[in-house]
């Protein structure tokens, strides 16, 4: 009896915790409300399926307890009703996954006006790269990565020259703009996450990954890591702004690029 | 139906008995035993205690998430060093020891109907290497630098540099031998159960009138066996980039502003090996805990398991497709995103044999006789648990919903939900049940019943809200939330919550730890069959079952693990080696 009272009690817990508890997501600020819509989707599907199971189990636990003189039921199979429960089942796994999938190629497909912005993990800070008038961002090796250079951009190529390098230092975006992050570490994995866009990919030295998005909202935004990059880990935070268009050339003229850079060093190895 | 019920016959013996190792002194019987029996309960007890240490250093992880800037012993390097042996041990060292070398080598003989396992010795081996691999773990707390603290997923680069506790100390070295040993000692045992289940079963044990417990273990070690080798290479070629200086796994990477000498390596490579390991794992922690889980509940629900063959089938389906899904841990990791559309699919659909167990066992509630027992009131946490922690796998395997949530805590609420609390619970279960066959007496009921419901209610009041922690996008493995804009002054206070629910459950462990202790000589005498069993084990001629288990002639078997309240016999049990001279019911299909 205590134990059917139990099970009622923790269904109707989880689902009032659900709805009434002050922990839910942050506000979304970039077009990624299909991410959250897929997860509403999936609350309400599994959330029906846990509270049936756990009160069917109550309800058994209540009906059919040991009583003097109980006997159970002799029923080995029953053909018709396993087969009904799992075309059911699959049912409800298929209208979780047909929705995740076409988000998903949604999320994969990068639109072809995203802007590219180059990310670069290290341990234990965040820096970025944005092209210049020539829109494309230069290449880059991990090998080439010293002082003077500490994105490891590729100084013979000729587009990476005007691309606009933020070292160390808040990102800036404009609103309502798609861009492509284009993620590379020069160390260890990191992961770069701003928790109100919804979306986040690791970044893998040796290689370059991306996601996109299109920030919806301005505002300060706080970056975290979320790929495990050794002690510093929490305390790898960062800054992205997203500004309205006028804010964001102002600041973009504020920023250097490659070449103005590595100025000194050219005219040290000319002498 | 037909099939699953008893046929008559029994197949004449193929094979005269072959004469078992008889031990001739104390040592041989005690401490370098080849009874699976022995055996067994060293592995139980060394995961245990060592288990012990995992359930102390979550203590540790909790004081510092719940309390921070409390305790200034739990630097960043500590915090890191806590977690990845946590969750290494309890995994590995614990999860997987206790259910394979654990009830896999009590149980499978007794149910089988087999004098011990077929290869003894190497059974014997198998847990001292066992051994060998735990004391290697611990030795690293004990060596400069301490253990690893590349987390329990030992990702590369990070696990072999110097950023990460570790990484260039013994640590990592100590971690990656630690496992490479329990691989070779779990495939020593391995090998034993599948040969014993296959080869080693009494006349008229079928596979098809295995108890699900036996095919649980049995799926589970074969996948293990076929998962495990993932593992070691993972392990050596990890080892031989930080001893020998190779580049298994090492790109060219500028460590604090200094070239390292590697190159050309790929991290990811080392993220597929893991994981085409990891995924599986959890299925061969999960499994044991499928097949035990069912014989709990029909045993104490007095009625066959429901849907016997489709049971089996499940397992072994669970058990393939485990092996297609690995990568959606990997969604995030920066492999090719197209991947995602394949492995998505897989792992949903996994979900569909796994909710046919779920329902098979509530089915099998359904018009029982359920006596309230310990036994019985864990199967029912565990299956709380699981379909809760199973539903939020539909979450992180559903490709795009996972990318809000990967590397947060909610992947940390799923998992532990799911393969933490779940399969423990039925470890609990188990041991409550099968303990009087053990040692001959019962578990003391009252703290029985005081463990059961602080353990099982305190462990979902620390894991159902945490899942709310992730969806607000607090990260994983952070052992500093102070500055994060995203967390409220509300979200703190429950993580402080929730480390006062893990302190109650973990001090609900120790009385179950006295409890196991004081009962071998205080507990309640139990006869040789308290819960009136059908299964093989219960029907031995001593309890605790002597060296061969089952005296001069080997049970014969004439009927299905499950025949509870069959209509028209006398009993509400009909034990497996009963004649069958009741008539079985024959139920239409």
């Amino acid at each position: 009896m205590a134990v059917a009272l139990v099970l009622v009690l923790i269904v109707v817990g989880s689902v009032l915790f659900h709805f009434l508890s002050p922990w839910w997501w942050t506000p979304i600020a970039s077009n990624w409300d299909y991410i959250d819509n897929t997860i509403i989707i999936t609350f309400w599907i599994t959330g029906v399926v846990f509270a049936a199971v756990v009160l069917f189990m109550a309800y058994c636990v209540f009906r059919f307890r040991h009583r003097e003189g109980n006997q159970a039921a002799y029923e080995p199979e029953n053909r018709r009703l396993e087969s009904w429960l799992t075309v059911v089942t699959a049912v409800g796994v298929t209208a979780l996954l047909v929705p995740g999938l076409f988000v998903w190629s949604r999320f994969v497909n990068v639109p072809s006006d995203a802007t590219e912005v180059e990310v670069v993990g290290q341990q234990w800070q965040w820096s970025f790269r944005l092209p210049g008038k020539d829109g494309k961002l230069g290449t880059s090796d991990t090998r080439d990565v010293n002082a003077e250079n500490p994105l490891g951009v590729i100084a013979t190529d000729a587009n990476g020259q005007d691309d606009v390098v933020v070292e160390a230092a808040d990102l800036h975006l404009p609103v309502g703009k798609p861009v492509k992050m284009l993620l590379r570490s020069i160390d260890v994995l990191h992961d770069f996450y701003v928790p109100e866009f919804r979306a986040k990919m690791d970044m893998i030295p040796g290689s370059v990954t991306y996601f996109w998005f299109t920030p919806t909202k301005t505002g300060t935004f706080q970056v975290l890591c979320a790929e495990l990059c050794g002690q510093g880990h929490p305390m790898m935070h960062g800054v992205v702004m997203v500004d309205t268009q006028e804010d964001y050339l102002a600041w973009l003229g504020q920023q250097q690029t490659f070449a103005q850079l590595s100025a000194p060093q050219q005219m040290g190895s000319a002498e | 139906m037909v099939d699953i019920t008893p046929a008559d016959a029994v197949p004449p013996a193929e094979v005269a008995e072959m004469e078992l190792y008889h031990p001739h002194s104390w040592w041989t019987k005690y401490v370098f035993s080849q009874d699976a029996k022995v055996i067994a309960i060293q592995y139980s007890a060394t995961a245990t205690a060592i288990g012990m240490v995992a359930l102390v250093l979550s203590w540790l992880m909790r004081l510092q998430l719940g309390f921070p800037g409390t305790f200034d012993f739990i630097t960043p390097e500590a915090y890191y060093q806590f977690i990845t042996m946590h969750g290494m041990i309890m995994v590995i060292y614990l999860l997987t020891a206790l259910f394979l070398g654990g009830f896999g080598n009590y149980l499978i003989p007794l149910m089988v109907g087999a004098r011990d396992m077929v290869f003894p010795y190497v059974n014997m081996l198998s847990y001292w290497i066992y051994l060998l691999a735990v004391l290697v773990l611990v030795s690293s707390f004990f060596a400069p630098g301490g253990p690893t603290g590349a987390g329990w997923t030992l990702y590369p680069p990070q696990a072999i540099m110097t950023g990460t506790p570790g990484g260039q100390d013994w640590g990592i070295i100590l971690m990656l031998v630690s496992l490479i040993l329990f691989i070779i000692g779990f495939t020593m045992g391995g090998l034993n159960y599948v040969v014993t289940v296959l080869q080693g079963r009494t006349r008229g044990m079928t596979l098809m009138r295995l108890p699900l417990t036996v095919w649980g273990i049995f799926t589970a070690t074969v996948m293990a066996l076929l998962a495990f080798p993932a593992l070691f290479v993972a392990c050596v070629m990890m080892l031989l980039d930080r001893a020998l200086g190779t580049s298994f796994f090492m790109p060219a990477i500028v460590e604090m502003g200094e070239q390292l000498q590697h190159g050309g390596g790929s991290p990811i490579l080392f993220q597929h090996l893991f994981w085409f390991f990891g995924h599986p794992e959890v299925y061969i922690v999960a499994l044991p805990a499928f097949g035990i889980v069912s014989d709990l509940i029909s045993t104490h629900a007095r009625k066959n398991i429901f849907g016997y063959r489709m049971m089996v089938w499940a397992i072994v389906g669970i058990g393939a497709l485990s092996f297609v899904v690995w990568a959606h841990h990997m969604y995030v990791s920066g492999m090719h995103p197209y991947f995602g559309f394949f492995f998505a699919t897989t792992t949903l659909i996994i979900a569909v044999p796994t909710a046919i167990k779920v329902y098979n066992w509530v089915l099998t509630l359904w018009r029982g006789d359920i006596h309230l027992t310990i036994p019985m009131l864990f199967a029912l946490a565990f299956i709380v648990t699981f379909v809760n922690g199973g539903l939020t796998g539909l979450f992180l395997g559903n490709v795009v919903v996972d990318v809000p949530l990967s590397d947060t805590m909610f992947v940390v609420a799923h998992f532990h939900m799911v393969m933490g609390v779940a399969p423990i619970l039925v470890i609990f279960g188990a041991i409550y049940h099968w303990y009087p066959k053990v040692t001959g007496r019962m578990l003391n009921e009252t703290l029985g019943r005081f463990h059961f419901w602080i353990t099982f209610l305190g462990a979902y009041l620390i894991f159902f809200p945490m899942h709310y922690l992730g969806l607000m996008g607090v990260p994983r493995r952070y052992n500093e939330l102070t500055d994060m804009t995203i967390m409220t002054e509300s979200a703190h206070h429950l993580n402080s919550f929730i480390s006062i629910m893990a302190f109650m459950v973990g001090f609900a462990q120790i009385v179950f730890l006295f409890n196991l202790i004081w009962s071998i000589r205080h507990g309640r005498e139990a006869g040789g069959n308290p819960w009136r069993a059908t299964t093989l084990e219960w029907q031995t001629p001593q309890t605790p079952p002597a060296h061969g288990n089952f005296g001069k002639d080997l049970p014969i078997v004439y009927r299905w693990a499950y025949d509870y309240s069959v209509p028209g016999a006398k009993e509400d049990f009909i034990p497996q080696n009963v004649p069958g001279s009741f008539a079985p019911s024959r139920e239409p299909a």
